[in-house]
């Protein structure tokens, strides 16, 4: 093409050139360079256009096996492409959706994660520990309760993959935690629903027996224990009261003046009370033992209780470790009662021993001095002599001296008593005050726990709360979306049934419509059968009695015909026949619906009705009389009628001889048409009885003959017809008797 | 009976030529006495008068029936 453009050019440039006159060299010259130029210069191009293809595809499949977003770009845009880039890479990789999720809820997890690990942590233990004990129902490797989790991770993996949009934040990293889970574990197999409901169930059971045995057992506890502090609580009660009237007692003993019996009474009532006192102490100290082994026993079980990690356990395990810190308390604070009771009491004592001392002292001084008188020296100031009572005053003296003196001392050394009391109590309060305090603190650090407890117990129900109305929604949501489902599979199983229903009621429809239809058809083709039969039969009847009807009818034709013809023989030689009507008002009578009959009757004609008509023979008689006549009068006509004429006819008549008979031909020509001819003509006929052709044979006559005959052929005529109705009529009965009597 | 029509006519024709000719002769024989003084030609002028009246009258008699009479009108079928 390169080629052609360039000669097209060089011999346009070759004109201008020639017009212009430069010489051709140059240009051959230019042709040859650029013819192999251009040869050079395709190749060039060629070359250099494939090679630009050739680098542009590599490129592209290079970045193609690079990017898979631009592999798939260029599959989608250019068609083919796909197919070359699997000749050329293979196929393409699935596109990486699932990463995008996965990656996300790791995120979420380690957030949340942690939240969970604090909350957790003082469960964590227990968590673990419950999580052990459910492994002893014996499902496979990963625990039953990450199995439950992580069966309760499928099914929210189902509803998440029905749903997406229902499920709150703090669910799906709780479901995104236990899937982590669940995805770490090479194969968490689907179980079937029944089963996890089943296993739920178990568990649930399970749970229940525990927690009924955990809080009977709790409660048992409790209440032993119960029963025993309280026990040894009103043991200690009974101890402090013991111990207070024991004290009591001893004061009033030490300040009450009595008599001697009743102080001898005192101080065995005394020493009831102390021996009193001394039993309910031990008895106390014991219930204090037993109640503290049964709050011990107590805490185990509660212990016990809670490693079982039994959720709904757990305000009942809190109930009873208030009630068991109650119960610490009470007692501890009952042995505080009792301990201060009997610290005071040994107080009392020692000061009630003190003064029992004194007292024995200044007694036993009192009974140096004065032997005879008695301990109870209240009453006995009636008795004493001036000299006792003057020795008792003064030992009384010296004994004052030697208190005072005493007293002084005492005073002296009290300050360092004092101090070292103070020092002492210090110690002691200190030892006591960090009992208390250590008390004081296991009651707090109790309390606290037991606070803390009580707060995560709240704060576990509120967030089990939460999560239970978290799950009730998506519950909801699931029971929603089953309902839809099931809705939906109920309409397409209830249309499914009714197409089957209604097909199977079709097909059984038409099978009955058929065995129905079959039955009828038979039934009907008997029936027809019958009735055809029947109908036949019914035929054959009225046929037989139309036939007998007809017959009678026919018979009664035949027999008013009969009657007909007899009356046409009653004619006397002269006299017309008797008048026609009634026989025949009989054949209309008899043959009312015979049409054909009653047409014929009504043929007759009206004079023979009425009249009757006249015999043949009569006829016959007349016609000679007639023939004389016509002969006579054989020349007149409309022409000739002169009486000249009448004289002349009878003259012809008397002249001309005519055969009497004579035999009429088959035809008559025109000179058989004379009168003569004529009238014998018919009284042959009439001679052989004719008595049609002699009428026929006398209509041809003319002229005053004709009048002549017009009388007898108008009787003849009425004759004739009523002759031939007549035998009409009889054939007519006759063919009808015959046709009757050959039906049957 | 129209053959007897012909004798019935004849009869009138005969009855009325002998009145006829009664009657002639009669008022020949008058008006030959009364006024033709007994010629006999008034008598046969009478009687010729009279047979000739006769005649016409049988013969009008005979001939009556083919006689066309004015009143009779002749309708004409229209083709």
């Amino acid at each position: 093409m390169l080629r052609v453009c360039l000669k097209g050019a060089n011999s346009a440039a070759r004109k201008c050139l020639c017009g212009n006159g430069v010489p051709l060299h140059p240009l051959q010259q230019c042709r040859s360079y650029t013819s192999g130029g251009s040869g050079s210069s395709a190749g060039k191009i060629v070359a250099a256009s494939v090679l630009t293809v050739g680098g542009g595809v590599g490129g592209t499949i290079l970045y193609a096996n690079w990017d898979p977003k631009f592999r798939a770009n260029v599959e989608k845009s250019i068609p083919y492409s796909d197919q070359v880039f699997g000749l050329a890479l293979g196929p393409a990789a699935p596109p990486p959706v699932i990463n995008k999720p996965r990656k996300v809820e790791p995120v979420q997890i380690s957030s949340m994660s942690e939240m969970w690990k604090d909350s957790k942590q003082p469960k964590a233990k227990e968590v673990e520990k419950k999580a052990e004990q459910p492994d002893a129902e014996g499902p496979p490797a990963p625990a039953p309760q990450e199995t439950l989790e992580g069966e309760a991770c499928v099914f929210v993996a189902m509803i998440l993959s029905a749903e997406q949009n229902v499920l709150s934040v703090f669910c799906i990293p709780l479901a995104a935690a236990k899937c982590t889970e669940c995805e770490h574990e090479p194969a968490v197999k689907e179980r079937p629903e029944g089963e996890v409901a089943a296993r739920l169930a178990e568990q649930d059971k399970a749970e229940q027996d525990l927690l009924t045995s955990l809080s009977s057992n709790l409660e048992d506890a409790l209440g032993s224990t119960a029963k025993v502090t309280l026990q040894a609580i009103g043991a200690q009660e009974a101890a402090l009261q013991a111990i207070a009237q024991h004290t009591r007692q001893l004061r009033e003993a030490m300040e009450a003046e009595a008599p001697p019996d009743k102080k001898s009474t005192q101080w065995r009532v005394l020493e009831d009370a102390l021996s009193e006192r001394s039993r309910s102490v031990d008895e106390a100290g014991a219930a204090v033992l037993k109640a503290k082994a049964e709050l011990d026993k107590l805490r185990g079980v509660i212990d016990g209780a809670k490693h079982l990690k039994i959720a709904a356990a757990r305000p009942s395990i809190l109930a009873a470790e208030e009630n068991l810190h109650s119960m610490v308390v009470d007692l501890d604070s009952v042995v505080t009662r009792v301990q201060t009771a009997q610290s005071e009491a040994k107080i009392v004592s020692q000061y009630s021993e003190l003064v029992n001392e004194a007292k024995a002292q200044f007694q036993k001084e009192l009974n140096s001095i004065t032997p005879e008188i008695q301990a109870n020296w209240k009453g006995l100031t009636g008795k004493l002599t001036q000299d006792d009572l003057n020795s008792l005053i003064a030992h009384a003296h010296r004994r004052i001296d030697q208190m005072n003196r005493e007293l002084a001392e005492q005073r002296v050394r009290e300050q360092i008593h004092i101090d070292s009391a103070l020092e002492q109590q210090k110690l002691e309060d200190k030892k006591a005050l960090e009992v208390a305090v250590s008390t004081a603190l296991e009651h707090n650090r109790e309390q606290m726990r037991l606070e803390q407890e009580k707060k995560v117990e709240e704060t576990r129900e509120v967030m089990e709360a939460e999560m239970r109305t978290q799950l009730r929604r998506q519950a909801a949501a699931h029971t929603d979306h089953l309902r839809d489902v099931l809705k939906v599979q109920e309409q397409e199983l209830r249309s499914e049934a009714e197409e089957i229903l209604n097909s199977s009621l079709m097909e059984k429809e038409t099978e009955y419509r058929r065995l129905t239809q079959d039955q009828l058809d038979s039934f009907t083709l008997d029936m027809n059968a019958a009735y055809a039969r029947l109908k036949g039969m019914e035929e054959a009847i009225d046929s037989h009695v139309i036939a007998e009807e007809e017959a009678r009818k026919a018979h009664q034709l035949w027999l008013s015909v009969e009657a007909l013809n007899y009356t046409l023989k009653t004619a006397a030689l002269n006299d017309p026949t008797e008048p026609l009507e009634g026989a025949v008002q009989a054949i209309k009578e008899s043959c009312a619906e015979d049409e054909f009959a009653q047409a014929l009757a009504t043929a007759l004609p009206s004079e023979s009705l009425s009249r009757g008509v006249y015999s043949e023979a009569s006829l016959r008689a007349r016609f000679y009389a007639i023939r004389q006549l016509a002969r006579r009068v054989a020349l007149i006509d409309e022409t000739r009628n002169s009486l000249y004429q009448y004289f002349l006819s009878y003259l012809q008549a008397m002249l001309l001889f005519e055969k009497a008979q004579e035999a009429p031909p088959a035809k008559l020509s025109a000179e058989d048409l004379d009168t003569f001819k004529l009238l014998s003509y018919a009284a042959y006929s009439l001679e052989h009885g004719d008595l049609e052709l002699a009428a026929k044979l006398v209509n041809q006559l003319k002229g005053e003959s004709r009048r002549v005959a017009q009388d007898w052929l108008k009787e003849a005529r009425l004759t004739l017809e009523t002759k031939q109705v007549v035998s009409l009529l009889s054939a007519y009965a006759n063919a009808v008797g015959l046709g009757t009597t050959m039906a049957p | 009976m129209s053959e007897k029509e012909l004798g019935k006519k004849l009869d009138r024709c005969l009855a009325d030529s002998a009145v006829k000719l009664g009657a002639g002769l009669g008022l020949g024989i008058v008006f030959s006495v009364v006024f033709f003084k007994r010629h006999t030609w008034p008598v046969a002028f009478g009687l010729g008068m009279g047979l000739g009246m006769a005649y016409t009258n049988c013969q009008n008699d005979l001939r009556a029936p083919y006689l066309i009479q004015r009143n009779i009108k002749v309708i004409a079928k229209r083709q």
